[in-house]
């Protein structure tokens, strides 16, 4: 019975050392937010972004800090972090979520992979449930993945007053980008 | 002993779905180091008349449009002042994200401006963190009226300052700064004592929502001016709009510029002499790239 026990122990342990195996991480994945209203284009980036996934268990998190977004006009910027996400109270957006078909994923052949992600998105202090469809790539072991979906600004109770009601798009389109997933 | 084992083992088979939704990023986030500029002290370059700590951005056009109206006290004869308007316009270009000029011209005795500002320290919050922002200013006026009556040169015409700006910003709605000034006239009033004149600033703005601020402006001159002078002390609220900042104050104020607000102020502020002004500032970007 107690070798029993051992073997199960063993199992377990190595069981856990796989799945570690199978843990990717970047911390150069780029998020990107377009929005298009009558008067002005708005659009940023953040090169910064954390991200991990496991290919086990299609757990998949993203963590971004407001302030790196970058914006064409500073001043555009600053109004950003002052006055509509509040990057002083709520400092970073983060996504978690998991891919319902992780199995699918074979990081061992070069290949696309179709992965339909349900999660939660925290922003401004506010968590929604998010459904994303990303596409990862696979080349000689290399990992990559993009994803684009749509966010509602007043689902996050972020306010933009009338009077820039036509320079600001109610439905802001969030691109995701990780251009290397590295193994760890 | 062996059903202790058993339920030792199924405890950790327990546990490990439930390390396995733990956040992944934990660690991550934790190596990456938390040192930000603090940014967005004041809403604008200049607190009402004095240079705050912030500056422009590179490649940013200020156009800033400046009025100062009568005293109030004039009555509804001067419509509370608002029949009579001294104003300033200038241009100011960020050169680099730490250093900015401009030029500017005024009504009141036909003045032209110019400065340079270059900031030295910046306030950062993390480990290591800098308290305050630093900043110098350094500039000259040129008066160019022809009513001149001592017919002088150039060179009495003009009037240099140099000017120190130590601020921060305390919390999301409170920031303080003092700008020790250094002005030196080439050309004074016969009643004038000395060419140079030293004097402290102060200023703040305390921030009641996402786009409203107020903000108090003040110096006192530390040499023995004429007993003319008073104190220059505005009191206003900042309001920002998307490209916009207004600035709406009142004050004993007439002269926009660091030699016409410091040397030239007479009106008593606490006797009534207050007469509305406003400060407009829209930022252009220059040199963008079309894509």
């Amino acid at each position: 019975m107690k070798k029993v026990l051992l073997v199960v122990l063993i199992i377990s342990a190595s069981l856990q050392t796989t799945i570690a195996q199978k843990k990717f991480i970047s911390k150069t994945a780029k998020i990107s937010f377009y929005s298009k209203a009558p008067l002005e284009d708005i659009e940023a980036h953040n090169t910064k972004a954390l991200s991990a996934f496991d290919a086990g268990s299609g757990q998949i998190e993203f963590s971004v800090l407001m302030k790196g977004f970058e914006f064409e006009k500073a001043k555009m910027q600053e109004h950003f972090n002052e006055n509509y996400v509040e990057s002083d109270k709520f400092p970073k957006a983060v996504f978690t979520g998991n891919i319902k078909n992780p199995g699918d994923l074979k990081l061992d052949k070069d290949g696309t992979f179709k992965a339909e992600i349900s999660g939660t998105l925290t922003l401004h202090g506010v968590t929604k449930s998010q459904h994303v469809e990303a596409v990862f790539y696979v080349k000689n072991g290399f990992v990559t993945a993009v994803a684009d979906f749509a966010i509602a600004v007043a689902d996050y109770n972020i306010k933009i007053p009338s009077l820039v009601a036509e320079k600001i798009s109610k439905s802001i389109k969030v691109v995701v980008n990780v251009a290397s997933y590295q193994q760890r | 002993m062996i059903k202790r084992l058993v339920s030792y083992v199924m405890a950790m088979f327990l546990l490990l779905p439930a390390i396995g939704q733990e956040s992944l990023l934990t660690e991550m986030e934790d190596s990456i180091p938390s040192r930000e500029k603090v940014t967005a002290a004041f809403k604008s370059t200049r607190v009402i008349n004095a240079h705050s700590v912030e500056m422009l951005h590179k490649g940013n056009l200020d156009f800033r449009i400046l009025h100062r109206f009568g005293n109030v006290n004039d009555g509804v004869k001067e419509w509370f002042g608002l029949d009579n308007a001294s104003m300033r316009m200038s241009f100011d270009y960020g050169l680099t994200n730490n250093l900015m000029i401009g030029i500017g011209r005024s009504t009141f005795r036909k003045e032209l401006d110019y400065f340079l500002k270059a900031r030295l320290l910046q306030q950062t919050t993390g480990p290591g963190a800098m308290p305050i922002s630093l900043l110098v200013a350094t500039g000259s006026t040129i008066w160019t009226e022809s009513s001149d009556p001592y017919k002088t040169n150039i060179t009495k015409r003009t009037a240099h300052y140099v000017q120190l700006i130590a601020g921060r910003k305390f919390n999301e709605s409170f920031s303080l700064q003092l700008s020790p000034i250094l002005l030196h006239r080439n050309l004074i009033e016969a009643w004038d004592t000395d060419n140079t004149i030293f004097a402290i600033g102060g200023g703040a703005r305390y921030k009641v929502s996402k786009r409203i601020a107020f903000t108090i402006d003040y110096h006192h001159a530390l040499n023995s001016l004429p007993s003319t002078n008073t104190d220059p002390l505005s009191v206003g609220v900042d309001i920002e709009t998307g490209g916009h900042v207004f600035q709406l104050h009142f004050s004993n104020v007439v002269g926009m510029n660091e030699r016409a607000y410091i040397a030239q102020t007479t009106d008593e502020f606490f006797k009534g002499d207050i007469r509305f002004g406003f400060n407009l500032s829209r930022i252009f970007k220059l040199g963008t790239k079309k894509k």
